[in-house]
């Protein structure tokens, strides 16, 4: 046993020890005490989160962090997943795969969001990591059903295969479809997720898989499988906890009375999604099982109106997260709210989220009274046409638990309709009383008042969304000062410039990551920046072409500002400049 | 203040070409000399008002539908605004935040199959592309080429095929499985619970009245 100068532990026991302590902060802690602790630490870290994909390179992951298992990145910033990040901008995961290949070849899990990931790199993993278990890939990009056909044929030991909202692309295989490259005696599936595939799956290879693999918990099914189907399948895996349904436009009642049989036997099963094209009359099939559900997601069901939905939740009492298309409407969340004493988190969409006119009746009131019938509500996404500060303040003393409130009132600047005032007090109460609030995204008619609440009160903010909203760099000054904890922050339309930026750049190296699209920003401020902050890539992402062909007075398109430790990145397409293209220039 | 970047939408071009007044709808009996941009408004405005007609004088609330009275009240505005350019207006690029994902799966491709009474074939048509039943109907006289869409003052919309002197009326099936005349409900409702469409030889179709259809099997 080695013993360290002037430590009671041997290091075996110090590592003992530390395998307790699980999160990233406490083992971040933990490696900063002296250091021997540092290394015991860094050799025995298996789970590493990194939140943006350019702040570290792999070769300086793997320096530190030697034997890693559980490996997760983000790489686009959110604002991607509205169109506003140009295609080609980065977040390739292939380095990452590459690396991790040969230098974590116990390497067990893989977590990706918003990245692109080809099949190349999707075969690397197949055949590198013999214990490979999980592989999970929200919002990513680049690969096909070739690449998961690797994955289905030589990960032997694959629990998890999770597609969240990815974009797939469908090549017609001569091989057979990806699912039958499961090999006959691959029977260790307990998670598989597809809901994203546009492409007709095989039934048979699936009902085999489903069928072969006892631990199976969750199953999401994608459009193409129809609901007489899933009857089958529901026989095959009666265990299952975790169900997304495919699409059923065709009301038959031979259909409806096996898919009641199947529910019946499905004991475990508490949570549902799918419904897309659901004739509503196959609801009455779900009612059995309603009382036990714990989560519900019915956002994608464009099919079902108000008076299902109600009949529906009104006897999920034991609902605690529920996404929901508008069609809900304000009666159905007030029976919501009368009958879902659990109800934890709530998201409403949009069903016509560009029409000029309201196309149902879902005001400020059915937030209000989920607010006021719901105990544990903490989290809230809410899209609506109308809003008031007495809505807002009601909600924020209803709810002081709250920690993530995103309201998106569609039409930008929208005032309060019964004052016609901005809605500064209104989400100025919100900060003020959800002491809690970790996660906002604003909306509706804002001056630099409301910016002046936030940093006064949000204090434990981490992550804020302001769109068409703020009158001058106040706004964001009063945000960059103020909030203490703040990590993501991400700006659209705005007219925020250069002297709250430069004002407070040691801020933005505490930060993740600071986005601007649409603002008053100039390159000769983006230029500074960078120069003056040399831990920070500060990206200029202009499509109208070199940005020195302007006046450096001249506003940017769009910023992203992230803190890094590997320098400026190595793969910017040509609509993206940072400073090293400015010193490259200063040579020339 | 920077402008909102305006998207490519069709509207938006729809918008600069075409006034609100060159495309509003008056009632009035089919042929009458009408203000229009270009003569083949006039040659389908038959039609159009007809099914203005139509909707304007039915009565009884659509069945099955929630939203019954408020979509009365509406279908006014949504007849009339079905030669107006449709009801959004210039987009900005992700506004309101409404991911991409999440906006094409209620983009349900809504493929409907098309038969014609006595044709071999079937053609498949995408209702969500349209935003009116004019614009539908122009689509189906283009894909079936031989047949002409007219309208007369019974208020029924025909399509008639000049060398068989056949009258054919266009019908579709809905979600319950009942066969209706198209232009039967407001625009949006159609394109919901419109499962099939069927141009019917008249002679079959006598059965077939607003909000009472009987099964297609029977004949008169």
């Amino acid at each position: 046993m080695k013993m360290m100068m002037g430590s009671s532990f041997p290091e075996e026991v110090l590592e003992h020890v530390f395998s307790f302590i699980e999160r990233d902060k406490d083992r971040n802690a933990i490696s900063t005490v002296c250091q021997s602790w540092y290394e015991i630490e860094r050799w025995s870290r298996r789970r590493v989160f990194v939140g943006n994909c350019y702040a570290v390179s792999p070769a300086i992951l793997i320096k530190r962090f030697p034997d890693v298992r559980c490996l997760e990145l983000k790489g686009k910033p959110h604002f991607a997943d509205f169109n506003l990040v140009p295609e080609g901008w980065g977040a390739y995961v292939a380095p990452w795969i590459a690396a991790a290949s040969s230098a974590y070849p116990w390497l067990e899990e893989i977590r990706l969001k918003r990245m692109v990931i080809p099949d190349d790199s999707l075969e690397l993993i197949s055949k590198s990591f013999k214990n490979f278990k999980v592989l999970v890939l929200s919002s990513c990009e680049g690969f096909s059903t070739e690449g998961l056909a690797a994955i289905a044929a030589n990960c032997r030991n694959l629990r998890e295969l999770d597609l969240r909202e990815s974009e797939v692309e469908d090549l017609n295989q001569s091989s057979g479809h990806w699912l039958s490259h499961f090999p006959d005696n691959y029977t260790s599936l307990v998670s598989l997720n597809i809901a994203c595939l546009n492409s007709e799956v095989s039934f048979t290879a699936l009902e085999r898989l489903v069928g072969r693999c006892p631990n199976l918990r969750t199953l999401r099914l994608n459009r193409a499988v129809p609901l007489d189907r899933l009857a089958i399948l529901l026989h095959r895996a009666p265990q299952l906890v975790e169900l997304g349904t495919g699409e059923a436009s065709d009301l038959r009642p031979d259909v409806l009375s096996n898919l009641l049989g199947a529910f019946s036997r499905c004991k475990e099963l508490k949570s549902l999604s799918g419904f897309w094209d659901v004739a509503p009359g196959y609801l009455t099939g779900v009612y059995p099982i309603c009382p036990r559900l714990t989560s519900l997601n019915l956002s994608y069901a464009a099919t079902i109106q108000s008076s299902d939905l109600i009949k529906l939740v009104s006897q999920c009492q034991n609902l605690q997260k529920l996404w929901v298309l508008d069609y809900i409407e304000d009666l159905g969340l007030e029976a919501l709210a009368a009958s879902c004493k659990d109800l934890r988190e709530l998201r409403v969409f949009p069903s016509e989220p560009f029409g000029v006119e309201p196309n149902v009746l879902l005001t400020e009131q059915g937030l209000v009274s989920v607010s006021e019938g719901c105990p544990k509500l903490h989290s809230v996404l809410y899209f609506c046409r109308q809003m008031s500060n007495d809505a807002l303040r009601t909600i924020a003393r209803n709810r002081p638990n709250m920690t993530r409130f995103r309201l998106c009132i569609i039409e930008p600047r929208t005032p309060d309709y019964l004052t016609l005032e901005s809605l500064d007090m209104g989400f100025g109460a919100i900060v003020e009383h959800c002491n809690d609030l970790r996660r906002l995204s604003l909306s509706g008619l804002l001056t630099d008042r409301v910016f002046e609440y936030i940093g006064t009160y949000g204090k434990k903010l981490e992550m804020l969304s302001v769109a068409f909203a703020g009158d001058s760099d106040l706004g964001l000054h009063h945000i960059l000062s103020g909030c203490e904890n703040l990590r993501k922050l991400e700006i659209r339309d705005c007219p925020f410039g250069d002297k709250a930026l430069l004002a407070n750049a040691a801020k933005l190296e505490t930060m993740r990551s600071l986005w601007m699209s649409s603002c008053s920003v100039s390159f000769g401020a983006c230029k500074l920046l960078g120069q003056k902050m040399p831990m920070l890539n500060v990206e200029v992402i202009d499509e109208r072409g070199p940005p020195d062909s302007r006046p450096e007075s001249c506003p940017v398109e769009k910023l992203y500002i992230y803190r890094t430790v590997s320098g400026p990145r190595l793969d910017m397409p040509g609509f993206v400049w940072t400073k090293d293209e400015d010193s490259a220039l200063g040579l020339s | 203040m920077p402008p909102d970047t305006l998207s490519d939408s069709p509207e938006s071009d729809v918008t600069s070409a075409v006034t609100f007044k060159d495309t509003e709808l008056t009632l009035g009996i089919p042929g009458e000399p009408t203000r229009s941009p270009a003569g083949k408004f006039c040659t389908k405005r038959g039609f159009i008002e007809t099914v203005d007609l139509n909707l304007r004088t039915s009565t009884s609330k659509p069945r099955g539908k929630t939203h019954a009275d408020e979509v009365d009240d509406k279908s006014d505005d949504v007849v009339s605004g079905a030669c107006k350019t449709p009801a959004s207006k210039t987009q900005v690029v992700g506004w309101p935040p409404v991911r991409s994902y999440r906006k094409k799966a209620l983009e349900s491709c809504k493929y409907v199959k098309v038969a014609v009474d006595g044709a071999p074939y079937l053609r498949k048509v995408d209702l969500e592309t349209y935003n009116s039943y004019q614009e539908l109907l122009m689509t189906l006289e283009k894909m079936f080429t031989c047949f002409k869409i007219r309208g007369n003052y019974l208020g029924e919309s025909k399509v008639i095929d000049p060398m068989k002197e056949m009258e054919y009326v266009p019908t579709y099936e809905d979600k319950d499985g009942d066969w209706m005349l198209v232009g039967d409900v407001p625009w949006k409702m159609f394109i919901e619970s419109c499962k099939r469409i069927r141009l019917m030889k008249s002679s079959e179709a006598v059965g077939l009245a607003p909000r009472t259809p009987p099964r297609c099997t029977t004949t008169t």
